[in-house]
């Protein structure tokens, strides 16, 4: 018996999500007693494996090989489940990542095991298996406790800390047996854009709205960003009027998020933008309005004119950043 | 062309949230309920692709309190609803119920939208496609139908991917897959007078069981910093918070 974790690899390297989940494994592990588990799919470095030993693990299995060149989701399901049946996993985790969203429903019918998807903290597991769960657009949080014998978790990045604890671990190749059903999707064109930081994971957010007037205005937006190692998102109708792509697009009805510091520039903070926002452990607000409603939901808050706030705001972060090193 | 569109009746989206006092339940008393805002998404861009000839069911796992969502599905343009008559325990038994539905009426295409306002899992359609055996395409941003292939361009992490997927799969609609229709009073009054089949549900194992709900703490209160004064922002939210 095992806790089994997927770590998802972008073009052979481990993010930091990965090792989130990695961490999260080892915990449930620890509580439970039963050696960590770890499988990584598709082409990485020997090195970059042993990567996640300083996370706890002690095996690795490793998939590798032709089919797993461009993934889809049922041919990582299928080597997820089949990898899982062969360690004799109680408990199969991985990150809900776009991906692992698409992944760990199939995984858990696969196993016919129970699902928690998207959890935000390690389970109780003093009585039971009881997971905690954003649900209502971030309004509200939901507990939910698994029942079966085999557990399928999903975690949602930034929920779990790095916890270190370096193992010997041995790197095992595993090959799993793919039927015509996973290889029925063909990706005819994946686009990335790798210098950017992605949204759902990303630790630090700019983010923007119609006070910014018009996309020709987005240039400060990036800069300031760029001197934080941030992301930038934005509100509905910025996207919707195609100011922004709809991949920025925070919300009720766009991507949730809940990085460390939210930094809300010209958004006046209805309650379906804060639903996909709350979450944030910080959000400063910088509106015009001082009666904006976000100031309500806010750690810190400037009123003040956007085009005047933000240039003074990226010399801050330089000097903040030059002070850091 | 058959197609079947998955839609949950959900809160609407500027409901205020509010629990019974042991926080078991959700109190659903003062709330209005509306179509999910990604299912209708997946439906008008169904109604549209029906437009050519074709036949659009909404399906709903739910007891008779859905009923309006459903006609309102009907009045923007499906042609037929099923309701299976039971309350939507979780994603497993939801995505059973439609997957068992399914099999005894084959459909070419499952359009769903890619969460739910509610639970905001995702998991339905996957499972749907799962219990299946067929492709599933989340966060779709478009769908482009060719003979018996259709092309989609989806979300990914830092990007998006154009993938092909043989009929019949199941696809979770994403913002841009088509725009919201909004019904016309001709749609509004045939809604009426459409088909709408309420049919028992299957059995299905139970794996998991809901416990209770809890709010998010409340923020303490906003510290305002002038605007002359943003030079320390950083290091105040460093010193304060200990984020970055
Ligand atoms: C079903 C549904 C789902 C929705 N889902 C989402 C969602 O997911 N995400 C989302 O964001 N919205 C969503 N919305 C829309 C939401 O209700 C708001 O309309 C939207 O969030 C407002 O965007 P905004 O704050 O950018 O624009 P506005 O509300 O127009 O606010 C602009 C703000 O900028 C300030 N401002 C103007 N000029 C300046 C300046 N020079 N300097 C500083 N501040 C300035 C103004 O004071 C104002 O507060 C949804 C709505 C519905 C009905």
């Amino acid at each position: 018996m095992s806790v089994l974790v997927y770590a998802e690899n972008l073009q052979g390297k481990f993010k930091k999500s990965a090792f989130e989940i990695v961490s999260f494994g080892a915990a449930i592990a620890h509580e439970k007693n039963l050696p960590l588990t770890v499988l990584s799919i598709g082409q990485v470095a020997e090195e970059e494996l042993l990567r996640l030993a300083t996370y706890g693990a002690v095996k690795i299995m490793k998939v590798e090989g032709e089919a797993f060149h461009a993934l889809s989701d049922q041919t990582v399901a299928t080597a997820i489940a089949q990898a899982a049946a062969a360690d004799a996993a109680q408990y199969v985790a991985m990150t809900a990542s776009f991906s692992g969203k698409a992944i760990a429903p199939r995984v858990a019918i696969k196993l016919k095991a129970g699902l928690a998807d998207n959890v935000i903290d390690l389970p109780k597991m003093s009585d039971g298996f009881v997971v905690k769960k954003n649900a209502y657009s971030g309004k509200a949080y939901a507990y939910c406790e698994v029942l079966s014998d085999v557990k399928v978790i999903s975690m949602l990045p930034n929920s779990y800390k790095l916890v270190e604890d370096q193992k010997q671990a041995a790197i095992v190749p595993f090959s799993p047996v793919l039927g015509a059903a996973d290889t029925s999707v063909t990706i005819r064109e994946t686009i990335r854009s790798a210098d950017k930081v992605s949204l759902p994971e990303a630790e630090l957010v700019v983010s923007a709205g119609r006070g910014m007037k018009g996309p020709e205005n987005w240039g400060m937006i990036e800069e300031l960003a760029d001197v934080l190692g941030a992301a930038t998102a934005c509100s509905k109708p910025v996207s919707d009027a195609g100011w922004r792509p709809h991949s920025e697009h925070v919300g009720q009805t766009g991507i949730a998020i809940s990085p460390n510091l939210y930094i809300a520039v010209g958004i006046s903070g209805a309650i379906q933008h804060l639903a996909g926002v709350s979450s944030s452990k910080v959000i400063v607000v910088i509106n015009k309005d001082p009666e904006a409603p976000f100031f309500k939901a806010a750690d810190y808050g400037i009123v003040g004119d956007a085009f005047e706030v933000v240039p003074r705001l990226i010399n801050a972060a330089k000097n903040f950043k030059a002070g850091q090193n | 062309m058959k197609i079947l569109v998955c839609i949950s009746n959900v809160p609407d989206t500027t409901a205020k949230i509010n629990f019974t006092p042991d926080n078991k339940e959700f109190v659903s008393a003062g709330v209005t309920f509306i179509l999910n805002p990604y299912d209708e998404i997946a439906l008008s861009k169904a109604v549209d692709l029906a437009a050519g000839g074709g036949n659009v069911t909404v399906i709903n796992v739910g007891d008779a309190s859905t009923e309006p969502t459903i006609r309102k599905a009907l009045a923007i343009g499906a042609n037929d609803a099923v309701r299976i008559n039971a309350p939507a325990r979780d994603s497993f038994f939801v995505a059973t119920q439609i997957a068992e539905y399914v099999k005894k009426n084959p459909v070419d295409m499952i359009l769903c939208g890619r969460e739910s306002a509610d639970h905001n899992g995702s998991t339905v359609p996957v499972m749907i496609a799962e219990l299946l055996g067929i492709p599933c395409v989340l966060f779709a941003k478009s769908l482009l139908l060719e003979a018996n292939t259709a092309t989609l361009d989806c979300e990914i992490e830092g990007g998006k991917q154009v993938v092909n997927v043989p009929l019949p799969f199941v696809a979770g609609a994403s913002e841009g897959m088509a725009e919201w229709k909004i019904p016309n009073m001709r749609g509004i009054m045939s809604a009426r007078t459409k088909p709408l089949s309420v049919i028992d549900p299957v059995d299905v194992a139970v794996h998991t069981r809901h416990h209770s709900f809890d709010k998010p703490a409340t923020r303490s209160a906003v510290k305002m910093v002038s605007a002359d004064a943003v030079e320390q922002l950083f290091e105040l939210i460093r010193d304060e918070k200990k984020v970055i």
